[in-house]
């Protein structure tokens, strides 16, 4: 397999990998709760719906010209890319709260019990939590899938690398019978933030005219190059919080301070230029 | 034709997420790699420095809606 297919095949594992493991800790609490059958009905039906999806958009969008097709789906990655580097960086400086599959699994939980009783043979209530939670986790995995597969015509390959993903999740849920709380979520997110926003960027700037230097080789600078620079965004935005933090506990009682309306994100603001 | 807006609608969330405007900078970004590489101008550095602006922006916008 070339570099680039090699890209592929790790960016949609990956994404697929986070999908999934939100995608169980939903099944898992519905399931046990209330009715595993149905849950596994829901999750069959979605990723019936989920592959059908695929199969069909799949060879349409291979019959675009591929100048098109790589400017549509270069923007399409780099627009996703951004959107999951971002909360990755704002986590990761502590902006946002860290994704918790465990609290996130107790929630499911509760509102499965409070939902009332369940019939005797099929609940309906399970089947459609775990067919939405399935479907709604796997549209974008989808989506990574099919731009990933059509713009490199290796749609066989990326379908295989987001089916090994599930299969590792899934093996993973029934082993522990629990919420995957101690995979690295945040830093996939980031892994798969800045893959798609790398390919996307080299696509969509292809697509559009633009020759990179080195050909494909471009791609190995670009990687690293993006990665950095969100790492150092995270890094910087992590300092002004810590040292917003400072601030406000040092002028906590009563004095004044260009941070008085105590919160850290000020400081964060000024990082980024804000 | 409530039901092909409402479609409309969901394939733009869906796309555009919670930051159309990001969004919007990437289709300008990739317009004006177009723009550049048709005047016979080497094109590929626009959109990477376009990407570290349009990241930085979008955190700003998230930290100052904070």
């Amino acid at each position: 397999m070339s570099a680039a297919e090699w890209g592929l095949a790790a960016s949609v594992f990956a994404a697929c990998a986070v999908e999934a493991v939100e995608a169980l800790t939903i099944v898992l609490a519905v399931g046990s709760t209330r009715s595993w059958s149905s849950a596994m009905t829901g999750v069959g039906a979605a990723l019936v719906a989920l592959a059908a999806l695929v199969a069909g958009l799949g060879p349409a969008l291979t019959q675009l010209p591929i100048d098109v097709l790589r400017v549509f789906i270069g923007g399409l990655l780099l627009i996703f890319g951004l959107q999951w580097l971002r909360k990755a960086i704002l986590r990761s400086a502590g902006v946002k709260a860290l994704h918790d599959e465990r609290a996130a699994y107790e929630l499911e939980t509760a509102a499965a019990r409070a939902a009332g009783r369940r019939g005797a043979s099929f609940d309906s209530y399970s089947f459609a939590i775990s067919f939405k939670g399935v479907l709604l986790e796997g549209l974008e995995v989808a989506f990574i899938v099919l731009t990933f597969g059509a713009n490199q015509h290796r749609l066989g390959l990326a379908a295989a690398a987001a089916v090994c993903a599930v299969l590792a999740v899934a093996l993973a849920g029934v082993a522990l019978r629990a919420p995957l709380a101690s995979v690295p979520e945040n830093t996939l997110k980031f892994a798969v933030g800045v893959m798609l926003s790398s390919f996307g960027m080299f696509w969509g700037a292809e697509g559009a005219g633009a020759s990179w230097p080195g050909s494909d080789a471009a791609l190995l600078a670009i990687i690293p190059a993006v990665l950095l620079v969100s790492i150092a965004m995270a890094r910087a935005l992590r300092r002004s919080m810590a040292v917003a933090a400072a601030r406000d506990d040092s002028s906590a009682p009563g004095g004044t301070s260009p941070h008085d309306d105590g919160s850290a994100a000020v400081a964060g603001r000024e990082a980024i230029g804000a | 034709m409530s039901a092909v807006r409402s479609a409309l609608v969901a394939v733009w969330e869906f796309v555009a997420g919670d930051d159309w405007r990001t969004a919007v900078g990437v289709v300008i970004a990739l317009g004006l790699t177009a723009l550049v590489a048709a005047a016979g101008i080497a094109a590929w550095w626009v959109t990477p420095v376009a990407v570290v602006a349009l990241l930085a922006l979008s955190l700003r916008r998230e930290l100052r809606g904070r």
